[in-house]
């Protein structure tokens, strides 16, 4: 059972799969494109401002005198940065605790779900533009990424956990016991296997997860907005009264981009999940014929 | 040479059939297909299989796992779905009213035939009856449909039938959980039988149970099926349940019919190896006897071995079984065995431990 | 005097359930006493239906559980006292189990000879991979396969009946001196069964293990048990040389119980239906 195999089924069977490949594809491309740009990202003033689009400048130029094209392959490139690096560290806080918990119960498992349920209450935005108005000089990209991680694993932690605990009572579990393995050992060899298909499609989930605060926060402009991102693209959109003065093209292509990201990636978590569950996987086969 | 057969004590006889059997299994093949996702394979799960059940008789199959039983009562009973297809071969009921070719039915006749004429006995009764229900609406949602009468006249008939297998009709009040597995399954044959099926399918309906609880359940099916005079395909790998249940026995391995004839001319006298390691390695209570296992394993049904499937663990193998499938023959009156060494010689088997 | 193998002493477990208005007291066992000699193998059966409290009782004896009052001696030691990992260890390397599901008992997504090795790592002085392999070979071998055949196989390319030997020489490596079978040939076909009960046999007859079998299948028990004693509801009701109680039981559960019991050898007496109408709640 080769991957690649399975990817050219998923694609050929899976209409999901095929759309949502397709659009991070695209989506990616437009990131690689970054490192090719002639323009540095965050000069201003470099091209004519408010063109608009035409063969020089495909996507039009900006208030600020930017290539809109050129500006936006950063600000994708950025923005999904910001999203990965969030969702890869949420995704290993979630996998410490949901399995920490899962395995061990008890008042450990007690304690950490009840510091679990606090953050899934806690109302993100606030407590992000709180932290915003606070450090507002060091504001890093790097800080938020953190700040935004910590804020995000809790849903994830208890999916984990739940599957841990069924986990513990299986008997393969016993045996490891009864073979001398250490809890570390178990937890990490033997569990982990289950729980990574799911952590994967949630990942995918929690990208768009982040993606979305980073552009609200980007568009209110409460982080650093001279680093192009599509939610700062937005940002200095709306400073030059973009849509009034009729430079539209400053405006939709980031989010006919952005919308294209967030399809794709929730396409092809769905379509992950269905794979990976067996039997909607059967079900799937046998509607083919 | 064969010895003379003691002639059929009578209650037997009087079974035997006068009209046609009530199901005809014809060369019947079904296939698991899946070319997807990287897998290539074809499991032969029920590979060319013939069988007649007859009226007012109860019929047992036997295997173990992997055997392709539990996939041929499912094709028997119309209840497959893709990837498991009917590739070959028919499935034929003749009820009361008419024969009913199963693959050729539309969906709405099918369903017509269910529960009035036809009945699944499942092994997890949890999954018939709904949890967040009581007991009561299960039989309206199964039976009321197929039944000629309505309301007060239902709640009779519903309670007369419980009564008549010795349930307390307050079980119709009561929430699945609140009873036990046993009382559950009996429940469930309660629910599969209130219509008067002509035919009863039941898949392992025992095996999860306790011996007590089992025997209390398979008293109930004899009862019923003695009372409504309808055929039982009872399928299970215990034994045991069918040299005390069953009247004729058929046993599948590795998707095949090996052998199948009157029960006790099965325990009496195999004639397949493969019965006779099944029945000689039982153990039972005051016998203190050595007793052996198979050696190998069952054989995948993807990539089953060439000519006879059994040849690899069987102690009385020749060449002729490695290359030629050996066909179902009837080598003794009313008992079929497919086996070379069998149809050239019916004692051999005896000396099999 | 060498101390008993195993001593379980008026053990009882208590189960319960719900807050603090509204709780369900379940006595899984009651008053549960036996006891294992060391100088002479021995299999010792419990038979118990569902509810019995056998599976309870045997992971009280493998010290997953504690019970709440009574207590259990291994080789002399109260198992309360087994606390820190080195301890468990220790009694591990004594006392092993094997369960009922071979195909659950091995993770489904890896190779079948990491618990092998895992168990030869642990509870052996093996350090080296040569000295490691062959004490898991040495293992494999008792139970009539080696580790060429099950080197890199996963669950699903064995039969159950193989996977249950696989199972039975990983609680093998450690040399242990009891071993606790929880219906361990129940999810494996009928072909292949005999081999691993008589795998029990050989465990008590040449390699000096006592096994403590349960089960709910008196036939196996009375092929291969010593001595056992029948649970119902979580007390013992009977007890004694295996053939004897089985032959001939007393205790109206018991004689239930063997009357239950399907025997090929023909048809049963057609027993009226005794039973008054049922109770509702079970």
């Amino acid at each position: 059972m080769s991957a690649l195999k399975i990817f050219r089924d998923l694609f050929s069977h899976n209409g999901e799969f095929a759309i949502g490949l397709v659009l991070l594809l695209v989506v990616l491309a437009v990131a690689a494109c970054s490192f090719f740009s002639p323009y540095p990202p965050m000069d201003v003033y470099v091209v004519p401002p408010d063109v608009p689009p035409s063969w020089e400048h495909p996507l039009g130029t900006t208030s600020r005198g930017q290539d809109v094209f050129w500006q936006l392959t950063f600000a994708i490139r950025n923005t999904l940065l910001f999203g990965i690096v969030v969702a890869i560290l949420s995704r290993i806080i979630s996998l410490f605790i949901g399995l920490i918990s899962g395995y061990k119960g008890g008042w450990i498992d007690r304690v950490l779900m009840s510091i679990n349920d606090t953050f899934v209450v806690i109302p993100l935005f606030p407590i992000l533009v709180l932290f915003y108005f606070i450090m507002r000089d060091q504001m890093s990209w790097a800080l938020l990424a953190v700040i935004t991680a910590l804020l995000g694993w809790a849903y994830d932690a208890r999916l984990i956990r739940s599957i841990a605990m069924s986990l513990r009572t299986r008997e393969f579990t016993r045996q490891a016991v009864f073979s001398g393995m250490s809890t570390g050992k178990i937890v990490l060899q033997e569990h982990l296997p289950f729980v990574l298909p799911i952590v994967f499609s949630t990942t995918m989930n929690n990208i768009n997860w982040s993606i979305g605060i980073e552009v609200t926060l980007s568009v209110l402009g409460f982080t650093d907005i001279n680093t192009p991102t599509i939610g700062g693209m937005i940002y200095w959109a709306n400073q030059h009264a973009a849509l009034v003065s009729g430079i539209w093209w400053w405006v939709t292509f980031p989010v006919v981009l952005v919308i294209m990201l967030f399809i794709g990636l929730f396409l092809l978590a769905i379509s992950m999940n269905e794979y990976i569950d067996p039997r909607s996987r059967l079900s799937r086969l046998g509607g083919q014929a | 040479m064969i010895t003379q057969l003691r002639p059929m004590p009578p209650s037997l006889e009087m079974r035997a059939p006068q009209t046609a059997p009530l199901l005809e299994v014809d060369r019947l093949k079904a296939y698991y297909k899946t070319q997807l996702f990287g897998v290539d394979r074809e499991v032969r799960a029920v590979d060319d299989i013939n069988l007649k059940v007859n009226r007012n008789e109860i019929y047992g199959l036997a295997g173990e796992s992997s055997s392709g039983k539990s996939s041929l009562i499912k094709t028997v009973a119309g209840a497959i779905r893709p990837p498991l297809r009917v590739v070959e071969g028919s499935v034929r009921f003749n009820f009361k009213d008419g024969e009913r070719d199963i693959y050729k039915l539309s969906p709405q006749e099918l369903s017509a035939i269910r529960w009035s004429h036809l009945s699944y006995i499942m092994q997890g009764s949890m999954s018939v009856l709904n949890p967040v229900r009581r007991i009561k609406h299960a039989f309206v949602d199964f039976a009321l449909p197929h039944v000629n009468a309505k309301g007060a006249d239902f709640t009779n008939l519903v309670e007369r039938h419980l009564k008549r297998v010795h349930l307390d009709p307050a079980v119709l009040q009561a929430y699945p959980h609140e009873l036990s597995g046993g009382m559950r399954q009996r429940v469930t044959i309660a629910l599969a039988t209130v219509c008067g099926p002509e035919f009863i399918i039941a898949d392992e309906p025992t095996t999860a149970l306790d011996v007590i609880v089992q025997k209390g359940v398979l008293l109930m099916l004899r009862e019923i099926q003695q009372e409504l005079k309808s055929s039982v395909l009872f399928v299970t790998h215990d034994m045991a349940v069918h040299a005390n249940l069953t009247d004729r026995l058929g046993i599948m391995y590795a998707g095949r019919l090996v052998e199948e004839g009157r029960t006790r001319d099965l325990f009496k006298r195999p004639l397949h190896p493969y019965t006779a390691h099944l029945i000689s390695s039982l153990p039972r209570i005051g016998d203190e006897a050595p007793k052996k296992g198979l050696e190998g394993s069952p054989p995948s049904l993807a990539n089953p071995p060439p000519g006879c499937r059994f040849h690899p663990r069987c102690p009385l193998a020749v060449d002729i079984c490695r290359r030629e499938a050996p066909p179902m023959m009837e080598i003794l009156p009313g008992h079929r065995a497919a086996c070379h060494v069998a149809q050239a010689d019916p004692t051999r088997v005896e000396t099999v431990g | 005097m060498t101390p008993n193998l195993l001593d379980v002493e008026n053990v009882d477990k208590i189960f319960t359930r719900g807050g603090i208005i509204s709780r369900r007291v379940n006595h899984a066992v009651n008053d549960v006493s036996f006891s294992l000699t060391a100088d002479k193998p021995e299999v010792f059966t419990i038979i118990g239906e569902s509810g019995s409290g056998k599976t309870t009782l045997a992971g009280m004896i493998l010290n997953s559980l504690a019970p709440t009052s009574g207590r259990i001696l291994f080789q002399g030691k109260d198992l309360r006292d087994v606390r820190s990992r080195r301890d468990r260890l220790e009694f591990m390397s004594h006392v092993q189990a094997v369960f009922q599901n071979p195909f659950d008992a091995f993770n489904p997504l890896k190779r079948v000879d990491r618990y092998l090795f895992s168990a030869a790592q642990n509870f052996t002085e093996c350090r080296t991979t040569d000295e490691v392999e062959e004490r898991v070979d040495d293992s494999l071998r008792k139970v009539g396969l080696s580790l060429a055949e099950v080197r890199g196989r996963y669950p699903h390319e064995m039969s159950g009946g193989q996977l249950q030997r696989v199972a039975i020489a990983r609680a093998l490596v450690p040399n242990p001196s009891l071993i606790v079978a929880d219906e361990p040939v129940s999810m494996i076909d009928a072909s292949l069964r005999m081999t691993v009960i008589n795998l029990f046999k050989k465990l008590r007859d040449e390699l000096g293990v006592s096994i403590i079998y349960i089960t709910h299948d008196l036939a196996t028990a009375y092929y291969i048990s010593d001595r056992l004693i029948i649970m119902q509801k979580g007390r013992v009701v009977e007890g004694g040389d295996a053939r004897t109680v089985l032959a001939a039981p007393q205790h109206p559960y018991s004689i239930k119980l063997r009357q239950a019991v399907l025997s090929v050898d023909g048809a049963w007496r057609d027993d009226p239906l005794t039973e008054a109408a049922p109770v509702v709640a079970s």
